[in-house]
């Protein structure tokens, strides 16, 4: 065993090791160390997060879902109500305007009939003044009997 | 190789390749043996200082540039393998350590990663290099620091001086004096407790040190053994198994002297009970 200079030599070659590797060495990489934890953690906080986020929209979106299916299916009520009843009042309406046509075609009978029966009348007045004027010509001024005539064609 | 001349073989493996003043006076490698021994103190163990500086750079060039590159999103095999280094001596760190210290975990780092790497050094096959050497011109080369004391020690002794740095720092130099002295038996027993308590503190660097140049030097023996005796076609059977073997004491050499060297400073840290 022989001690020798190289002792001195190998304590500061040492001790400039140990010095540049705390100065250059260690920090550096402990502080990317924790970094990195930091991260990790971080990013498995935020994953956490999403995940419940995800399961509040799931739930959300559900409820929308469920939401939207019964308000079609009452716009989908509504909607047949609203038909039948358009139907029911095209009938009620085609009814009532049967009913006035047919009201109106038999006013129109009615008063052709009238027209027919005043026409008839008149023709039948006629007949019978000029029946009477046949016969009466003979005897009667039919001057002096006009207002006679007149009050039986009223009559008529 | 099963070498002729065993006990030279073995010899010529355990020398360094040193660096001082020569018998005449001129500055140069030393040749012989005693050239070494006659050069003293003041002489310096190039293998070992040029080796685990250049393991040293490897380590901090690796570990620095996983630094730079160091970021938050998905990292790289090599990062990753960096940042488990990292996790790994910091846990052992957190676990032993209990006081806040901004050099303790770079240093066990340091010491984990260089005493591993030097170790390693073990693994190469024990020829290659000093055969290397010998073609470029140099009498001898030991590849392995962790087989020097002198890169141990040096180890030890900084560790030591945190230890004594520490412990006056937290407890004053009046408290971390009368840790020495007034302990376990109070004021009357004081030389006792003196001699007691240094004995405890100077064993501390020495046990380090000494705990990992013996294992590695053991090992390093076995294998120029197992080269220096046997024929070169039947070496494997015994340094294959070995060399797995000493895998795990590579590695279990470096964790206990990263454990130690954190325990000893956590003590340091710690209130006399």
């Amino acid at each position: 065993m022989d001690i020798n200079a190289t002792l001195i030599g190998q304590t500061i070659m040492f001790i400039l090791f140990v010095w540049f590797c705390m100065r250059f060495i260690w920090p550096p990489i402990t502080q990317s160390l924790e970094a990195r934890r930091q991260q990790i953690a971080d990013g498995l906080a935020q994953a956490e997060r999403g995940k419940h986020d995800l399961e509040l929209a799931a739930k959300r979106a559900g409820q929308v879902l469920t939401d939207a299916r019964q308000q079609a299916a009452e716009i989908l009520a509504q909607a047949e109500r609203r038909a039948t009843q358009l139907i029911e009042e095209a009938k009620g309406n085609a009814r009532e305007e049967g009913e006035r046509v047919l009201a109106a075609s038999r006013a129109e009978l009615e008063q052709q009939i009238y027209r027919a029966k005043e026409d008839l009348r008149q023709h039948v007045a006629e007949l019978a003044v000029s029946g009477a004027e046949k016969i009466l010509r003979r005897e009667i001024d039919a001057r002096a009997h006009a207002d006679l005539l007149g009050t039986i064609q009223d009559q008529l | 190789m099963s070498v002729p001349n065993a006990s030279e073989y073995i010899k010529h493996h355990m020398q360094h390749l040193v660096f001082g003043r020569l018998p005449d006076g001129a500055l140069g490698l030393a040749h012989t043996p005693a050239e070494i021994a006659q050069m003293g103190f003041w002489s310096l163990n190039v293998d070992t200082l040029g080796v685990s500086l250049l393991l040293g750079i490897v380590f901090s060039c690796l570990f620095a540039h996983a630094a730079r590159k160091a970021q938050t999103g998905v990292p790289t095999r090599f990062q990753n393998f960096v940042e488990w280094m990292i996790e790994f001596v910091d846990g052992s760190v957190r676990s032993s350590f209990m006081a806040k210290n901004d050099l303790v975990a770079p240093l066990a780092l340091t010491i984990f990663c260089w005493i591993f790497l030097m170790n390693m050094m073990d693994l190469v096959p024990i020829d290659y290099i000093p055969g290397l050497a010998e073609w470029a011109g140099l009498p001898f080369f030991k590849l392995v620091p962790s087989t020097d004391p002198n890169a141990t020690f040096g180890m030890a002794f900084a560790v030591f001086f945190l230890v004594l740095y520490y412990s006056i720092k937290i407890k004053g130099l009046g408290g971390f004096l009368g840790e020495l002295t007034l302990q376990p038996f109070g004021k009357w027993g004081l030389p006792v407790n003196l001699i007691l308590e240094v004995v405890n503190l100077i064993s501390k660097p020495v046990s380090l040190s000494l705990r990992l140049f013996g294992n590695m030097y053991a090992g390093e023996m076995i294998f120029i053994l197992i080269a220096a005796l046997l024929p070169f076609w039947a070496q494997w059977v015994l340094s294959v198994p070995w060399a797995i073997f000493h895998l795990l004491i590579v590695t279990l050499q470096a964790f206990i002297f990263m454990v130690l060297t954190i325990v000893y400073l956590d003590m340091a840290y710690q209130e006399p009970h």
